[in-house]
């Protein structure tokens, strides 16, 4: 790898992966820079969705390679990915619901006294302490930490979602529309979230149906369609004329307070 | 007076879930103690025997009803448990024997010391335990049919052992360990060793989340197939080990031995608040559970009832804690709905 490849974090060549006859991700070639924040848009079915499982681990491609921070990577499970720096946000969220916001933060990453394998004796304070450490970045006001995540909102439980990635040493961070479930208010505190995330310098990749938030929080728009990607676009220089009708697939005219596709 | 319940809600809020359960047992408890100087004439929990013998039988049905809780939290369920009692007895049995009997199953094998059946017994269930642990994991095949099928195989496998008859003329220290107190004192250790493991190591947290949703668990990187191996192990062998105390407590094994303990063992989880959907139960609340099988038995025995009354008081039972369960859970699931 020479000197401007390794300010690439992840790149795929040629990613593909079949459901039988379907082509739900096809030939993808991929770049993202170190520090960088980029959007993925395209309409339902577009293979959003599958191009973030590839590179997660969650599902094994049919072929292509995936490089991730200058080694190529064969990922062949979520904890390998987790592993490699690569952290993610799920649209369902992810969480468990029965249990507590600690160790909704530390699922499978917990802190324990010593090392007993599966036995280990898990360090309750620890894990509070830091995952009070970690929401207070969020500035989300979640009154009683040791309670069941069923118990707590929306904002709430995206939010604990979000620390639990951008809590750990990560050098990727991946969210599945982050708001899509989310009110006003939720939605502002989570763009806060990932403001600070561009300060601190870590890139992310974030799949949104909300162009408005897409304009407003990324450096550059991946639009994929049926399976491919059919283009990249600098957020600063495009507007949404131009990433819609690379959606649809067809040159139209849209209205410019069209936010929501 | 709104300030008075809410504080009556706060306080309630602090106590152990258990206590829910805890009232059920006294009141059940209370309503047998009336019933007793009613139609006996005497008292229900004033006689030292009747508790003893209580908690004696409920030991064997709680041991295995710890491994059980455990499947059930990580949203399983294992139906082998009586079976596995009747193969690990009869298998421990074998190797028990005392040597002043001519026709042991191992002539060779007699005398030994009473570790290693004890030993043989509990890996013995360990063993099926892993096996329908690998068969569910790997397989994806629901776990009532796994161990459905494992609850028929050990049954044929116990008969198959020593042609159906059963092994007898045990040895006085193998035997020592299903007398007096024992088989309580190993249910009551069993049970707190597993109540510490589940509430404050890495292996309960990881059994909770699996049970809560499977999928964030295998996002966050949990190991879910060695992690379901694992439980499903741990409830054999427990089994294994209830096997070896009534071996023991009847100083002898047969292959019809433990029928139906898998049915009870659920039913003390599902009574102690463990959750059907998985994700929620506590072993504390199974160990409530047991003893509310335990008082309905014997309460029945007392008051001089049929046994098949208590069957159908008891299947009841059962459901109604399912019914509770589930209206739980659905409020709880409107409640995410609203927000």
């Amino acid at each position: 790898m020479n000197e401007i490849d390794k300010k690439i974090i992840l790149k795929t060549e040629g990613l593909s992966k079949h459901y039988g006859g379907v082509k739900a991700l096809d030939n993808a070639d991929f770049t993202l820079k170190n520090g960088e924040h980029i959007a993925i848009v395209g309409d339902n079915g577009a293979g959003k969705s599958t191009f973030i499982r590839q590179i997660t681990g969650v599902e094994i491609p049919t072929s292509g390679k995936i490089f991730f921070d200058g080694n190529l990577v064969n990922f062949k499970t979520p904890s390998d990915a987790k592993n490699a720096g690569i952290e993610a946000v799920y649209q369902n969220l992810a969480l468990a619901d029965d249990l507590d916001v600690p160790s909704n933060i530390f699922l499978g990453q917990e802190e324990t006294y010593f090392n007993l394998g599966p036995f280990s004796f898990l360090n309750a304070k620890k894990m509070y302490d830091k995952s009070i450490e970690v929401l207070s970045k969020t500035g989300i006001k979640i009154p009683d930490i040791n309670i069941a995540m069923s118990n707590m909102s929306g904002g709430q439980r995206q939010c604990v979602a979000i620390s639990r990635s951008a809590g750990f040493a990560s050098k990727l961070i991946i969210m599945d529309e982050p708001t899509a479930a989310l009110g006003v208010q939720e939605t502002e505190q989570v763009e806060n979230i990932i403001k600070n995330l561009k300060d601190r310098g870590i890139p992310l990749i974030m799949i949104s149906h909300n162009l408005r938030q897409v304009f407003d929080l990324v450096d550059k728009i991946w639009v994929f369609r049926q399976g491919k990607i059919v283009g990249s676009v600098d957020a600063t220089t495009t507007n949404s004329n131009e990433v819609v009708s690379l959606i649809t697939g067809i040159q139209q005219k849209v209205g410019e307070e069209a936010s929501f596709i | 007076m709104n300030k008075n319940v809410n504080n009556f809600k706060a306080n309630y809020k602090k106590l152990p879930p258990e206590f829910n359960i805890f009232l059920v047992l006294l009141g059940l408890a209370l309503l047998f103690e009336i019933l007793g100087w009613i139609f006996i004439g005497q008292s229900f929990v004033a006689n030292k025997r009747r508790l003893i013998i209580m908690i004696l039988q409920v030991s064997v049905i709680g041991i295995i009803a710890v491994g059980v809780t455990q499947v059930i939290i990580m949203a399983g369920i294992d139906l082998s448990g009586g079976s596995l009692v009747a193969l690990s007895a009869i298998v421990a049995a074998s190797l028990a024997q005392n040597s002043s009997y001519t026709k042991a199953v191992y002539p060779h094998l007699t005398d030994l010391p009473f570790i290693i059946p004890v030993l043989a017994g509990i890996a013995c269930g360990l063993f099926a335990g892993f096996l329908s642990g690998n068969i569910i994991a790997r397989t994806g095949i629901p776990p009532f049919i796994a161990t459905l099928g494992m609850l028929v195989s050990a049954r044929g496998a116990s008969t198959w052992y020593n042609n159906g008859m059963p092994v007898s003329f045990l040895n006085d220290d193998f035997i020592a360990l299903g007398q007096g107190a024992w088989p309580v004192v190993i249910f009551l250790s069993v049970a707190a060793l597993f109540h510490i493991l589940m509430r404050y190591t890495k292996y309960g947290k990881h059994t909770y989340a699996i049970g809560s949703n499977e999928e964030a668990a295998r996002v966050a990187g949990i190991n879910i197939t060695r992690h379901k191996i694992i439980v499903y192990s741990i409830a054999g062998g427990l089994a294994g080990l209830a096997g070896v105390v009534t071996a023991a407590r009847a100083m002898s094994a047969q292959a019809g031995m433990g029928m139906m303990y898998e049915l009870d063992a659920i039913a003390a989880a599902v009574i102690g608040g463990t959750s059907l959907f998985g994700g929620r139960g506590r072993i504390a609340g199974t160990l409530f559970g047991v003893l509310i099988l335990g008082v309905i038995t014997s309460g029945f025995v007392f008051l001089r009832i049929d046994a098949y009354y208590q069957e159908m008081v008891k299947g009841a039972i059962i459901v109604g804690a399912v019914v509770v369960d589930q209206i739980r859970y659905k409020k709880k699931n409107t409640k995410d709905k609203d927000i």
